[in-house]
């Protein structure tokens, strides 16, 4: 094959280069906002970021590990109870918030060796169950006072300006932190590992891929970001009802962030928070209907656009911003021949 | 004698359980999908049900019988419009379409019909009291007996049509391995159709009977997907009778735990759910481990 010696693989482009460098620079420019937004903006940017995560760390699940799971509102509602309890025994309140994003990330790990072992449907509802039993669980603590539900009292201690900005602080570094880390986690091994097992477990288990430590390690991931997310809000919100953190809604609006943005590709879920977040602003207000529509979104995205708006644009003009994955290009195109532009299977060729 | 009275009710709860959880095992012993609107497809028929007999005053019993077809013309609906499209898509789509269509069937109910909740148990006149007492601390009320029968009839009936019928061949050859099927004549397409409309139907009664015994919004959909789902997995996935066991255990479980504290109820349903499906994980594996 004497083509061969012309193919090279590569997983930066300029573009994507660019497109890196100008999201730093963008969390950058964002880390100053409340000097220059407002108070309003600053709420509710802090509720995008909360999204970005949700919708990531689905994202890492559902279209990287084939886990489509229901139940995720069960890390985050377990996060945002652990830090009411801790805030209680008297930890220091945002170190609580911390700890609560921790403790989700425990619970996914004390469950994963059960839960993972599930397949399609039965992990789907599976989880979900589990969620329901940590909100009837959750509801025998005293200290929530069944559905009536509690607060995060701690946190008057802040007045709501400074409060305000901290939790905006707070949403920005554990969001960015968060990709940062999903994105390292699958351009690595891990990355390659995961979608061998997505596409078939059997065949990447005969591969070397240890199938159960690396579904381990992104559940885990997914359920302390979850978890966090789940601490954030209670930040924002300071209330905790049960029935509000540890509702099938959570899971709804990541499925719609998902499949909208581009389920299994890295940019789309934040473009689906960010699509999420401008249609809830406009639409949100007219409720019900609001809430029809994102379902039946949600379906026609999931039959005509699986890969969504990001997914599409991606397979059309080859554009990668991050690049998780791997192309196989010609290195020096011959005269009159255009370089191969199909990415290639993301197969680590270590494995 | 108060457990005692606890089990049996629990057994005829589990009647109910079977009738809503037979489509559900239906649907994925023949097409390998969960059907996450499930639930909602009974509550929606249950509104139908309610909203025939508020309008005329007829029996539920004559307005599940106008139901029942309507049902059946949806879920034919459903397989064709979307579950058909969304199987050739691969394992995970399904779950994805049937969760969006759970959001738009509960909404749009919740539109239609408000936040009240209904109930079809002041049209069934004394059916709903009614009971025969064993002893003196034991009472069955007819309802539960009648629904506990349908139940059995349900799944008795599906059992015979999977065996005895030419329909029933041909789900069971497409559940065996679609291609082969349409290989020796067998139009997959109208079959898969056929067996969601038998499993929406079956869904039908099952929410039918769900108002007659409660009350019911437009909400209540995913808790009874999520005990039809208890129901079948407890079960064992696929097979009608173990439904039927499935059902039992849960609603037993479900009625000991009630007495046991006021939050047991849900709480004994989904551990012994937890624990049955952990029991057979760890069955596989110790018959897997050389």
């Amino acid at each position: 094959m004497s083509a061969r010696a012309g193919l090279g693989i590569q997983r930066w482009t300029p573009l994507s280069a660019a497109a890196v460098a100008g999201l730093g620079t963008l969390a950058v420019a964002l880390a100053f906002g409340p000097l220059y937004l407002g108070a309003n903006a600053v709420d509710r940017l802090t509720t995008l970021f909360i999204y970005v995560i949700l919708a990531v760390m689905w994202n890492a699940l559902a279209g990287y590990g084939g886990l489509v799971s229901v139940g995720q509102q069960a890390f985050f509602g377990a996060g945002a109870y652990a830090a009411i309890r801790l805030s209680s025994f008297g930890v220091d309140v945002y170190f609580a918030l911390a700890l609560g994003g921790v403790f989700a990330g425990l619970v996914a790990l004390a469950l994963s060796s059960f839960a993972l072992r599930l397949r399609g449907g039965e992990f789907a509802i599976g989880m979900w169950v589990l969620a329901e039993l940590f909100h009837l669980l959750v509801n025998l603590d005293r200290l929530i006072q069944g559905e009536t539900g509690t607060s995060l009292i701690a946190l008057n201690a802040f007045g709501p300006a400074a409060r305000r900005d901290y939790n905006y602080w707070l949403a920005l570094a554990v969001m960015a932190g968060l990709v940062a880390l999903m994105f390292a986690l699958l351009r690595g091994r891990l990355g390659s590992s995961v979608q061998a097992i997505r596409d078939s477990e059997e065949a990447a288990a005969s591969l070397g891929v240890r199938v159960l430590t690396t579904k381990r390690i992104l559940f885990v991931v997914a359920g302390a970001g979850s978890g966090l997310a789940g601490t954030l809000y209670l930040a924002t919100s300071i209330s905790f009802q049960p029935a509000t953190y540890f509702g099938v809604q959570w899971t709804a609006y990541m499925v719609f962030m998902a499949l909208v943005g581009g389920l299994g590709t890295f940019e789309g879920p934040i473009i689906g928070a960010l699509v999420f977040f401008a249609l809830e602003s406009l639409f949100g207000a007219s409720g019900v209907w609001y809430l029809v529509g994102l379902g039946a979104t949600a379906v026609v995205f999931a039959l005509y656009l699986p890969r969504g708006l990001w997914g599409t644009l991606e397979e059309r003009f080859g554009v990668r911003l991050l690049p998780v994955g791997y192309r196989v290009r010609a290195r020096e195109p011959a005269a009159g021949s255009r370089p191969p532009r199909q990415e290639g299977t993301s197969r680590d060729s270590r494995l | 004698m108060i457990w005692l009275n606890q089990v049996i009710q629990g057994v005829l709860l589990g009647g109910y359980y079977a009738l809503i959880a037979c489509g559900l095992s239906f649907m994925f012993g023949v097409m390998r999908i969960i059907n996450l609107a499930h639930g909602d497809l009974a509550i929606l028929a249950a509104y139908l049900v309610w909203a025939i007999v508020d309008r005329s005053g007829l029996s539920p019993f004559v307005a599940l019988a106008i139901v029942l077809p309507l049902m059946g013309a949806l879920g034919w609906l459903l397989q064709r419009a979307l579950l058909e499209r969304s199987l050739r898509a691969g394992v995970l789509v399904p779950l994805l379409t049937t969760f969006g269509l759970a959001i738009v069937i509960q909404n749009l109910l919740f539109l239609q019909f408000g936040a009240d909740t209904r109930s079809l148990a002041p049209a069934i006149g004394d059916l709903a009291f009614d009971s025969w007492s064993i002893g003196s601390q034991i009472y069955i009320g007819h309802l539960a007996g009648l629904e506990f029968l349908v139940a059995v009839l349900m799944l008795g009936g599906l059992q015979l049509l999977l065996a005895r019928t030419p329909l029933g061949r041909s789900i069971r050859a497409i559940a065996e391995d679609p291609d082969t099927a349409e290989l020796v004549g067998i139009n997959s397409r109208r079959v898969y159709a056929a067996a969601a409309a038998i499993a929406v139907m079956t869904v039908a009664v099952g929410g039918a009977f769900l108002g007659m015994r409660a009350t019911f919004g437009p909400y209540a959909g995913p808790a009874q997907l999520i005990f039809a789902f208890e129901a079948v997995v407890i079960g064992g996935l696929g097979s009608m009778w173990g439904t039927l066991a499935g059902g039992i255990a849960l609603g037993v479980a479900q009625n000991v735990g009630a007495q046991i504290s006021p939050n047991g109820f849900l709480i004994a349903g989904h551990a012994v759910f937890l624990v049955v499906l952990a029991a057979r994980l760890l069955r596989q594996r110790i018959r897997a481990a050389p």
